[in-house]
């Protein structure tokens, strides 16, 4: 088995902090991270790895510091990364990134043949969750999204189960592999990485190709050029008019709420 | 690995293409709520732009469902209709929906932002090469330039992104539930529906459906008539007690903001906003909460909302219908103490939960 | 089979990372164990860096570290409830290269520092605690971290892990702390912009300034306070010993609160907006309370063997120096292969020849006698304020019979014997 995860290099927003007044980021402790998601596909990809064997790769498209994020792949268990990294990937899209991504992936199966690659389900700054699909439909491979169960992979056949989200709860659907999954966050909890995982990942060098590095590729689908969609404006939204403000102490402003509450006859009914 | 197929010269410059498409989401041939949004939202575009409105139907035996697509805005009903399609499949449906695309050439094409909704507008949205907006919460349209401005929440800060595609065409967006809305459903409404085919046999098809489990048991905030949802201004967990007290005289589902769940007081799935549920309940409480805008896409399309906070400035009170500059730690007691007090003499019934 | 190492380091504050730069340096294969997400994520200090211990290992640092502002100005204040006497001093050379000491967020520079030490060639490993020595034949072979396949071996392993050393402990090494030996200060980074900063402390662009106060600050207990500029924030903090704030029943912050709302103080941060609260321990026992430092394949470095001098806030460079000093005894060790405390031992020789241990002698008794005798500053400082108000208030009377009431109220508040013993005292806990 040879997994690809694809991962990418994100601002921390847990620590990112809005201020509610002046509307403004506060930007000052944001480090970059590995997006959490990604992080819960690549323990998938150890998972997988742990009970059918196998290697691990991940690769991410971003600046050269998102190497930092392939280090924490490895801790979590992958044995090596691939950064893609150009001034020609900058300001892509989605279909852009997707097509970067996939002749990389082009490349890495040319190296070793891919059976399986997992993204997660969504990118916490940029958050479309549009990567993966566009991924396995440039490499013509089934997308299997909202993943939150690998629960069979059988090598001989090369099908596997996996239970996929939907509205008010899941499915249970087969495939072939080559496929491509993403995953949810209560697919797993990220394991607490052994001590060796640690020190590799601090010796580890990240193999890193520009564009130069990959095959067949049309300069014209790449980053802001290949991107149809761009950021027309940015704007805050107007301001709402806002309602009705209850007056009184505390003791009138309850009975005022209880009076609008008792109003709702449909919800309550009062004799 | 790649498939070798080339996807230049597929989508690019087709600026000829005209009329406005909602994808129409049908799970066991029910239509999806959000659908029903879009088409309220795309008949806006359609009449701008002076084009029809057309609904896309894929499933097996669904085609009774036209009429309804009809009776919520659509002028027109594409349907198609094969065994393969009996569930969604990003391979069939997409296939589906590409074979209608290519032919009928669309200009704007909006898709709810379901799970599978968001799945085949991403496949569709590479095989065409086109752009798509994810996630939208506001719609318009620049009509001379015959330009879709789909606008998003943007990463950090209350901003909004206007997302533009402008040489590529079909437009297409991914829009979220509950923040556009339906039309009343009019029966006069006439329209037309034109049928395809499509040729795939389930041998052919690589993915199967095994199984489908609907989780009943777990109710879902989004279907809540009330919600007593808190903030980080209630303090601590401790305090946070006082949300679930008045929530469960109430019947009420609890919510929390996103500080809230990261606090630790509640689990994921009562978050409310942006990377959290979107909801509508008739009436919402917001206890202790700022208003960030993360916060507001996910529920400020409820009838009436109720906030109460210590900051007279708070943005919450923009979007409130009844506010209370007040300490939440004072008026929750009092509040839940003459509840108690006024319904339970009263012989009082909680009849919606 | 886990991997041996030449050197493990447990911590990246910098004492420890001083130890692990200097082995790498020296080509020695090390590994340094942090607990924090990264190096500095959590530690704490006032914030001055003494220029010659950061120099003694990495050479003209200033010109990449991320320091906040070189201090030329160092000012004392004696302050009373509405009062301060102050004297200090500004210079200018100071204000270019070599400089002499620098403000710094520890968060950025240990993250910088530690940065330096895996370009040498360490490897660190963040987010791991380590547990315990693992001590084999009476030798420490290595550390046993809290992650699974979690131990892992060295000829010589570094003691780091600051004040409260558990793994110090856990060896023997030393005792729990008495609460007279360690300080509690809590801090807070409060963050204005540059231009009030040069404004309201006097500064021009990048000049940095730093206030030690004594007094009122501490609400009259045994401790001092303080304020330091950085580029737009300034740390005030405030800390006494354990055993007075026992002893007074005070909260800690409660004591920052009282500094920050004091009339001579509120005015220097009003507006400002705090961005961080810090609370930490200080080892203040000094000469009496530092603790075995070598023993067989392991050396005690830093906060970790409490070398810290308490009457001048100088710690991060005694654990520079510490630690490079460690790191020498182990490259001789290396060379000679020899690993028991009979080689390791050279260390403790290099550190009791040295300043560090010189200094903490010299003060040995300071904290002591400070503590016993609260006068200092409960009643000196406030008699220091009314000496100067009397002596700076023109109200007709000569400078000449100004003098005189002055002599005349002190002695007569403390008694004139008292007053010549005490001083004597003080001079001699701190000479
Ligand atoms: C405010 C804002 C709004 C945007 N809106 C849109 C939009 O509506 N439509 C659009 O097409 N683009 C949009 N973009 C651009 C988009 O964010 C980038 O194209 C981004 O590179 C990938 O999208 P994502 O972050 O949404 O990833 P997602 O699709 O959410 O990511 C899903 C998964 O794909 C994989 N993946 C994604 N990016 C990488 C990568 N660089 N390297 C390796 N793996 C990766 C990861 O496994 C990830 O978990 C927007 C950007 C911003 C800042
Ligand atoms: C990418 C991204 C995604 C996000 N997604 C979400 C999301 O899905 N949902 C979400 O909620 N947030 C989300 N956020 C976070 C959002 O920006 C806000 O930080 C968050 O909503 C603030 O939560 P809060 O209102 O509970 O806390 P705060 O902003 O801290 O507000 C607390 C409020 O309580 C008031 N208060 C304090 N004490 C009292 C009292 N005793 N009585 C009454 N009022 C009191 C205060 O005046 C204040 O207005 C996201 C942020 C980012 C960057
Ligand atoms: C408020 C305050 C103000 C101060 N002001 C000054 C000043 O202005 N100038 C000055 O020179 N000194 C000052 N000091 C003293 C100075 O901070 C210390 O002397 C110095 O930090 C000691 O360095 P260290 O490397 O020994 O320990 P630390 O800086 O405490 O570093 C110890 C490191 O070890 C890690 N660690 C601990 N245990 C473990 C474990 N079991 N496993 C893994 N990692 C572990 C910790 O996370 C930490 O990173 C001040 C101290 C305080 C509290």
């Amino acid at each position: 088995m040879h997994i690809v995860v694809c991962v990418k290099q994100v601002p921390d927003t847990k620590i990112i902090k809005i201020n509610p007044k002046t509307n403004t980021l506060d930007r000052r402790s944001a480090p970059a991270i590995l997006n959490p998601y990604d992080a819960h596909a690549v323990q998938t990809a150890v998972s997988i790895k742990e009970a059918a064997g196998g290697e691990i790769s991940v690769l991410s498209m971003g600046p050269p510091q998102a190497v930092d994020i392939i280090k924490k792949s490895v801790e979590i268990g992958a044995d090596r990364g691939y950064l893609i990294t150009d001034r020609a990937f900058a300001g892509a899209d989605t279909l852009a990134t997707s097509y970067a991504l996939s002749k990389a992936l082009d490349r890495i199966s040319k190296e070793k043949p891919i059976d399986l690659i997992i993204c997660g389900k969504h990118a916490i700054d940029g958050d479309t969750g549009q990567v993966g699909p566009g991924i396995a439909r440039r490499l013509d491979i089934p997308p299997v999204t909202n993943v939150i169960e690998v629960s069979d992979i059988n090598k001989d056949t090369r099908r596997v189960k996996i239970k996929r989200k939907i509205i008010n709860g899941y499915e249970l659907i087969e495939t072939e592999m080559p496929c491509l999954l993403t995953v949810e966050k209560e697919i797993n909890d990220i394991a607490y990485s052994p001590l060796p995982n640690m020190i590799k990942a601090a010796r580890y060098t990240p193999i890193i190709w520009a564009v130069s590095d990959l095959e067949d590729v049309d300069r014209t689908q790449l980053g802001l050029k290949g991107s149809p969609t761009i950021v027309g404006k940015m704007f805050t939204p107007p301001k709402p008019e806002g309602g009705h403000m209850l007056d009184g102490n505390a003791d009138d402003q309850a009975k005022q709420i209880i009076d609008i509450l008792l109003q709702n006859k449909e919800l309550f009914s009062v004799n | 690995m790649s498939n070798g197929k080339s996807q230049e010269g597929r989508g690019p410059l087709m600026l000829d293409n005209r009329g406005v498409w909602v994808y129409v989401e049908q799970n066991e041939g029910v239509i999806e709520g959000v659908s029903l949004e879009l088409l309220g939202a795309g008949r806006k575009l359609a009449d701008k732009l002076e084009v029809p409105l057309a609904g896309i139907l894929l499933g097996d035996n669904v085609r009774e469902l036209a009429e309804e697509i009809i009776f919520y805005g659509a002028d027109e009903v594409y349907v198609v209709e094969s065994p393969v399609l009996k569930q969604y499949r990003t391979e069939s449906y997409m296939k589906g929906v590409i074979l209608l695309a290519e032919k009928y050439k669309p200009e704007i094409f909006l898709y709810g932002a379901t799970p599978n909704g968001k799945d085949v507008a991403s496949a569709v949205a590479t095989d065409l090469s086109t752009g798509l907006t994810a996630d939208t919460t506001m719609l318009d349209v620049e009509v001379e330039k015959r330009l879709l401005e789909a606008s998003r929440p943007a990463f950090g800060g209350n901003i909004m992104a206007t997302i533009l595609c402008k040489k590529h065409r079909p437009q297409m967006a991914t829009v979220r539930p509950k923040v556009m809305k339906a039309l009343e459903r009019d029966t006069a409404r006439t329209g037309r529906v034109i049928e395809e085919s499509l040729e795939i046999r389930e041998e052919d098809m690589r993915t199967k459906v095994l199984e489908i489990v609907k989780d009943v048991t777990k109710k879902s905030l989004a279907d809540a008539h009330i919600i007593v949802c808190g903030g980080k201004g209630m303090g601590d967990e401790r305090n946070f007690g006082l949300i679930h007290e008045l929530a469960g005289l109430l019947g009420a589902g609890v919510g929390g903001t996103r500080d809230v769940v990261e606090a630790g007081w509640l689990s994921h799935d009562h978050q409310i906003g942006q990377t959290g549920e979107t909801v509508t309940p008739k009436i919402y409480f917001a206890i202790g909460i700022s208003g960030a805008i993360q916060h507001l896409v996910g529920m400020k399309n409820s009838e009436i909302i109720i906030a109460i906070n210590k900051d007279p400035n708070a943005p919450i009170f923009g979007v409130s219908t009844y506010g209370i500059v007040g300490d939440a730690l004072e008026v929750l007691p009092i509040l839940i103490k003459q509840f108690k007090e006024a319904f339970h003499e009263k012989g009082g019934e909680v009849t919606h939960a | 089979m886990p991997e041996k190492f030449d050197v493990i380091v447990v911590g990246a504050g910098p004492a420890g990372t001083s130890c692990a730069y200097t082995c790498a340096k020296n080509g020695l294969k090390v590994l340094q164990i942090e607990r924090g997400e990264y190096p500095g994520s959590k530690n704490v200090m006032g914030g001055v860096l003494y220029r010659k211990q950061m120099e003694e290992v990495i050479p003209e640092f200033w010109k990449e570290a991320p320091l906040e502002r070189p201090v030329i100005e160092q000012r004392i204040w004696m302050m009373d409830k509405e009062s301060t006497v102050t004297f200090g001093y500004k210079g200018l050379e100071w204000a270019q290269e070599p400089y002499n000491n620098f403000t710094v967020l520890r968060a950025k520079f240990d993250q910088w520092f530690a940065g330096k030490g895996v370009e040498a060639g360490v490897l660190l490993i963040n987010e791991t605690v380590a547990n315990e020595c693992i001590v084999e034949d009476g030798k420490v072979v290595g550390i046993r971290t809290d992650r699974p396949d979690g131990d892992v071996y060295a000829d010589v392993t570094v003691l780091a892990d600051g004040v409260n050393s558990l793994l110090g402990k856990q060896l023997g090494f030393h005792k729990e702390f008495r609460p007279d030996e360690v300080a509690l200060t809590v801090m807070e980074v409060i963050n204005l912009s540059k231009d009030k900063i040069n404004e309201r402390f006097n500064l021009s662009e990048n000049q940095g300034c730093t206030i030690e106060i004594f007094g009122d600050s501490t609400k009259g207990n045994l401790g001092t306070a303080f304020i330091y500029t950085n580029k737009e924030s300034v740390n005030i903090g405030v800390g006494t010993t354990l055993s007075s704030m026992i002893k007074a029943r005070m909260k800690p912050y409660d004591l920052l609160d009282y500094l920050k709302t004091h009339p001579m103080v509120k005015p220097l941060i009003e507006g400002g907006e705090a961005a961080e609260y810090l609370a930490h321990l200080i080892p203040e026992g000094g000469y009496h309370s530092v603790p075995k430092v070598a023993g067989n394949g392991v050396l005690v470095v830093g906060d970790a063997a409490q070398l810290v001098n308490a009457i001048h806030r100088e710690g991060s460079n005694m654990a520079m120096a510490s630690g490079k000093m460690a790191a020498e005894t182990i490259v001789e060790a290396k060379k000679k292969g020899d690993f028991s405390l009979d080689t390791l031992k050279e260390y403790k020789d290099k550190l009791y020849n040295s300043f560090i241990i010189k200094d903490l002698k010299k003060y040995k008794d300071a904290t002591h006698t400070f503590e016993n005798n609260p006068q200092f500053l409960r009643d000196y400082v406030p008699m220091l304020n009314r000496a100067a108000s009397k002596f700076f208030t023109v109200d007709g009377t000569s400078k000449k019979d100004k003098q005189k009431q002055i002599i005349k109220t002190m002695t007569s508040e403390r008694g004139t014997i008292k007053l010549i013993k005490d001083v004597y005292k003080a001079w001699k806990a701190v000479k």
